[in-house]
């Protein structure tokens, strides 16, 4: 064929296989969108329940062991709301289905400088309306809220959530949905038993400082702040610390969680100690 | 040409003529995903998706494409084929995607790949073509999942995520070996598949 390296054969080539391509490739990520996102929902609320506990607490096994439909009907005694940092209050004025923490966090209007010296996250700005989930217990009051956090580790972003119980003040769970760490070093954030030690956490000191950390090595027995580090990965400990205290402090969920303290008062409170309180195990650590 | 056999190109490069092994081609993927053997398997599987039917489509226009764009058109239908691919991955298999994250994408420069369509796919037919390819994947697989399976046990004391030996960590006995878990544990396993390789098979050592 001697037209072949001719200027238009070439041109027109190229465009047919642009069209067939970009058929095939969009042909398949449209099929595909309902299951996707599906699957992205489905994986939030797995986290969610897993942070809070309570797919273990009643079915005995963690979330992402169960089926789709019993984590949506455990799911369906959740509240998602939307929060103004700023002010605290929940905001009512954006749609949740369609606002993206991410790329607010990109946008001037829609975010802050973060400036705290002590517990930054390692970002720069951080959204002003973030999503939080009030859990409510079987006779509908608030037993838990939980609260997403995210900062930066070794290598990776860590993005996760973080459970508090009812008086607001002690962590009832911390799990981790997305993080690029070294498995088996900083990747053992996911550990089970390593996890189980963020319940009963406080997290502020008696001047109401947040105060949560990832001790270097073993936790000092006694510590009601601090749960154990964990082995070979020092700075990943480091960023879970400071971005517990940062979103915990004044410049994080502080304000929100002050607000909200206040409006549980005037209701008839679930008691935080109703879950059951285990002992976290401390295990060992090498360096 | 046509008078090789279907199984020398299907078999050929699993061992004789690996494309890790003795070509050195596409390490990158295989030292990021091999960590645990399920996200090896799954990759691997992506893989021979990949090379054999971008190598059978390649090979079905082969008579058409001008000399002059030829590799933009291989990597076209290559890059069409991992985005289809990763799509079906995110669908169906959300979790072992969530951990392959990249690297389905990075398929695309994945020198096997392109290295199957420009070598074989040009000259050959469109069934020969897909033989190779898959060919080429097992052989990529071959070794993803050996060097997978290594590395979660002796890193992980696991096998599909299926604790075979109690960590000491957990309160078990075994002391993993963290080095498995990190990059370069995998060169060190290459290096011995490859060693392995060349002592059954004299024939593939290169001249010094």
């Amino acid at each position: 064929m001697p037209q072949r390296d001719s200027v238009g054969y070439t041109i027109g080539v190229a465009l047919v296989l642009c069209i067939v391509c970009s058929l095939g490739v969009s042909g398949a990520a449209v099929a595909l969108k309902d299951r996707q996102e599906q699957n992205k929902v489905l994986d939030r609320q797995k986290n969610i329940l897993d942070a809070t506990g309570i797919a273990y607490g009643e079915t005995g096994a963690p979330a992402s062991e169960l089926k789709p439909e019993k984590v949506t009907q455990l799911f369906g005694r959740i509240d998602e709301k939307l929060v103004n940092l700023e002010t605290g209050e929940f905001d009512t004025t954006t749609d949740p289905k369609t606002y993206s923490e991410r790329a607010a966090a990109k946008i001037d209007s829609e975010s802050s400088v973060i400036d705290t010296v002590d517990g930054n996250p390692g970002f720069k700005r951080r959204e002003n309306i973030v999503r939080v989930y009030l859990v409510r217990d079987a006779s509908g009051k608030v037993s838990q809220v939980v609260l997403p956090v995210y900062g930066k580790g070794l290598w990776s972003t860590l993005y996760g959530y973080l459970a508090v119980k009812s008086d607001l003040k002690t962590a009832q769970g911390l799990t981790f949905y997305e993080h690029g760490e070294t498995p088996g070093l900083g990747g053992e954030v996911d550990n089970p038993a390593w996890k189980a030690q963020w319940e009963g956490l406080k997290l502020y000191d008696d001047n109401g400082e947040p105060v949560a950390t990832v001790a270097k090595g073993p936790a000092e027995a006694g510590n009601v702040h601090a749960v154990d580090g964990l082995s070979g990965a020092t700075i990943t400990g480091r960023g879970v610390t400071n971005l517990v205290r940062y979103w915990t402090g004044e410049d994080g969920y502080g304000p929100f969680l002050d607000k909200l303290d206040s409006q549980l008062e005037g209701m008839p409170q679930s008691s935080a100690d109703s879950a059951p309180e285990s002992v976290p195990t401390k295990q060992a650590t090498e360096e | 040409m046509a008078k090789t056999k279907t199984t020398d190109i299907l078999f050929g490069p699993v061992f004789r003529n690996n494309p890790i092994a003795l070509q050195i081609l596409g390490i990158c993927s295989a030292l990021a995903v091999t960590t645990k053997l399920s996200t090896a398997v799954v990759m691997s599987i992506a893989v021979i998706l990949v090379t054999s039917f971008s190598s059978a489509a390649v090979a079905s226009i082969r008579t058409y494409i001008p000399s002059s764009i030829r590799i933009i058109v291989q990597m076209t239908v290559i890059a069409s084929v991992v985005i289809v691919v990763d799509q079906v991955l995110k669908a169906y298999l959300f979790d072992i995607s969530k951990q392959l994250s990249v690297f389905v994408g990075l398929i695309i420069t994945n020198c096997i790949v392109m290295g199957r369509a420009e070598g074989f796919a040009m000259k050959n037919g469109v069934f020969m073509s897909f033989v190779d390819g898959l060919g080429n994947g097992l052989g990529y697989g071959v070794i993803l999942i050996s060097v997978g399976f290594f590395r979660e046990l002796l890193g992980s004391g696991s096998l599909f995520g299926y604790q075979l030996m109690q960590l000491d960590r957990n309160g078990g006995w075994y002391n993993p070996n963290n080095l498995m878990l990190l990059p370069p544990s995998a060169f060190f396993l290459i290096g011995i598949f490859i060693w392995v390789l060349r002592t059954v098979r004299p024939e593939q050592i290169e001249e010094a």
